[in-house]
């Protein structure tokens, strides 16, 4: 660890109702540091997203993000707490049809509660390279720009933890490569870290390609789980 | 207030079904805003020109024609009566006043009425210009007539025989006018005064010969070649077509109708009583349209329903990342029904303006400008029935959306894996 833990979980566990328990293992991620979350379907990927994001509330471990332990939160402190702490990275990227692309971003403002702040607005769509199409709607984009407007609005409120799901699905490969750079370069220039859930196999090889150490967290099925599979 | 901008724009990210809605409830409300501005034209219309008219005695037959055609002018008379029984009525202990109405003439289209002084005065009308008649032949017009006709103090022309417009011109009897009066919305507005004596000098001299005056569209009815005003009749051979009768109490309305109808030749009809049924009658009608209107109403509120349940469905995976963004379910649904507000104010302000061009373009079509309908637009405080309905009719519409898109899942945003 090169700094205090942005990320730090233990013994986390979640049940779904009826279900057997998911138990993840612990983690702890520094500031600027990534984590892959790795693993195939229904291995638990969501689950553990919907976690940290403060979307549903642990059955038993604890959690805590940028120094708060989130498995408390609930209702809109939970909601007040996500706006300002994850940025999302959603596979599909939900950009509004109806809203321009600035508007997009602004829309993040409305959704957190927040008053808008368009120089933010500006800043992050120069820092992605899309500003000359703040007012575009998003059918006039390449899925290249969409990705980076998507990537702004994520980084938008400054974060400390970005969670990008399944970044590189459907890209080819010189464009999944691009994909990651762009993510690690913009967690890099937010001070965020980084979280990256998938099961395309790229993605560790881009990492790795340029030079960068990513841990790789595999969450596990079974309830009798043991929880002190740190990852390395 | 970001929600009613970002509401708007999502609406509009589907014109056409947002178009739809507003068609369709502008629709209904505007029937509904129609309705409610007829009835309200209607009975503005009935107070003022019926107030303090206690009963109207005239010549036997249908009582409501008699009110419509006395009162309202809308209808012709049944006939006339002898000017003496009308006088004598004055007599009676129970009456306070007597206004004569004669009919017969008009002048583009405009009735022609004579009485007394006592009619402008019963309706308060001020004089705008000019003078009341103090002779036979000199008339005053009501203010919209002046301003349809454009004729001024000091003016004559000649009336036409009948109601209508078609009628023979009197020629050789020309009017002259002397006043105009000032707009009072009544009645007087579009009607033109003058003394009775005026349309016995035009009408008698014709009839007497016969002694039958009765019938006001007697076709060859002759030009008369003299028609000196001192030649004048004694009253029991002259006619009125009817007359405006105020009580001295409101007992009188138990004995004196009935005292007319027995032991005159005349009939006694209480406008109060004939406008009920005549409301009772145009009532069932409206029950039909607001049936109607209801009916549309309900097909708008399924449209906007359907509507915003696809908009829900389609928008599914963006409301859920609003939630991941940190919006509050609340927050989610909100944007919903504020989506469901902007359709019911479009359609409100569609339909407010919709349903007074119709009753402006009703009076307009069917002449009753100023006789049922008032000039311009009224805005009874009924009217905020339309707007009530219109956010009755969306908000309910969109509850259930509302409540789909509160429930929207993030973990499903999640494991849409594609």
């Amino acid at each position: 660890m090169t700094g205090p833990a942005v990320l730090q979980t233990h013994q986390l566990r979640y049940a779904y109702p009826g279900c057997a328990a998911l138990a993840f293992p612990d983690v702890a991620l520094a500031q600027g540091e990534v984590l892959l979350l790795s693993g195939p379907s229904g291995s638990g990927k969501s689950t553990w997203l919907a976690l940290v994001a403060a979307l549903v509330a642990p059955s038993a471990g604890s959690l805590t993000v940028a120094g708060q332990e989130i498995a408390a939160l609930r209702g809109r402190a939970a909601d007040a707490w996500r706006a300002r702490n994850i940025g999302f990275l959603p596979q599909k990227l939900h950009l509004s049809a109806a809203l321009t692309l600035r508007d997009n971003l602004a829309l993040a403002y409305w959704a957190a509660g927040m008053p808008e702040n368009p120089a933010r607005i500006i800043q992050v769509l120069e820092a992605l390279g899309v500003q000359s199409l703040a007012g575009r709607l998003p059918s006039q984009l390449s899925g290249g720009q969409a990705q980076r407007v998507a990537l702004a609005r994520a980084v938008l409120m400054a974060p400390p933890l970005i969670l990008a799901d399944e970044p590189t699905a459907s890209l080819d490969d010189a464009a999944a490569a691009d994909a990651i750079g762009l993510l690690l370069q913009a967690a890099k220039s937010q001070k965020a870290s980084l979280v990256i859930a998938t099961h395309d196999a790229r993605v560790a090889q881009t990492l790795a390609a340029l030079g960068v150490s990513a841990p790789v967290l595999l969450p596990l099925q079974a309830s009798a789980a043991q929880t002190d599979e740190v990852p390395a | 207030m970001k929600t009613f901008t970002y509401a708007w724009r999502y609406l509009w990210a589907r014109p056409m079904g947002a178009l739809l809605n507003v068609l369709l409830l502008t629709l209904g409300l505007s029937s509904i805003t129609f309705l409610l501005l007829v009835s309200h034209h209607m009975e503005r219309a009935f107070d003022r020109d019926l107030a303090g008219i206690d009963v109207v005695v005239g010549a036997k037959g249908s009582p409501m024609q008699l009110i419509l055609a006395g009162v309202l002018h809308l209808d012709v008379p049944p006939g006339n009566v002898n000017f003496a029984a009308v006088k004598a009525l004055e007599k009676n202990p129970l009456v306070a006043q007597v206004i004569p109405i004669s009919l017969g003439d008009n002048y583009q289209s405009y009735r022609i009425v004579g009485t007394t002084h006592a009619y402008v005065a019963h309706y308060q009308a001020p004089l705008a210009q000019g003078r009341l008649w103090d002779a036979p032949m000199q008339v005053v017009l009501g203010a919209t007539v002046a301003r349809k006709l454009g004729m001024a103090v000091g003016q004559s022309f000649a009336g036409s025989h009948g109601l209508g417009g078609t009628g023979h011109k009197h020629g050789d009897h020309d009017y002259q006018v002397v006043g105009i009066l000032g707009a009072t919305g009544s009645v007087l507005d579009r009607l033109i005064l003058t003394d009775s004596a005026s349309v016995w000098r035009v009408h008698e001299p014709a009839h007497m010969d016969q002694g039958e005056a009765k019938d006001d569209h007697d076709t060859d009815h002759d030009h008369h070649d003299d028609h000196d005003a001192d030649k004048a009749l004694p009253d029991d051979k002259r006619e009125v077509t009817m007359a405006l009768v105020r009580y001295t109490t409101p007992m009188a309305a138990v004995s004196f109708p009935r005292w007319v109808n027995t032991t005159t030749d005349m009939q006694a009809a209480a406008p109060a009583l004939e406008v009920t049924r005549l409301l009772h009658m145009l009532g069932l009608g409206t029950d039909v349209l607001r049936a109607f209107a209801g009916m549309l109403l309900l097909t708008a509120g399924l449209s906007v329903f359907i509507a915003l349940w696809s908009a829900v469905r389609e928008r599914r995976g963006d409301l859920a990342l609003l939630r991941m963004l940190g919006a509050p379910a609340s927050r989610i649904a909100a944007l919903l029904l504020t989506e469901a507000l902007w359709l019911a104010l479009l359609s409100s302000l569609c339909a407010l303006v919709l349903g007074q061009l119709f009753v402006l373009g009703l009076g307009a079509m069917l002449g009753l400008e100023s006789a049922l309908l008032a000039a311009g637009m009224l805005w009874p405080s009924t009217l905020l029935l339309v707007p009530a309905l219109a956010v009755l009719v969306s908000l309910g519409a969109a509850l259930l959306p509302a409540w789909d898109a509160y429930r929207s899942d993030v973990l499903q945003l999640l494991q849409s894996r594609g």
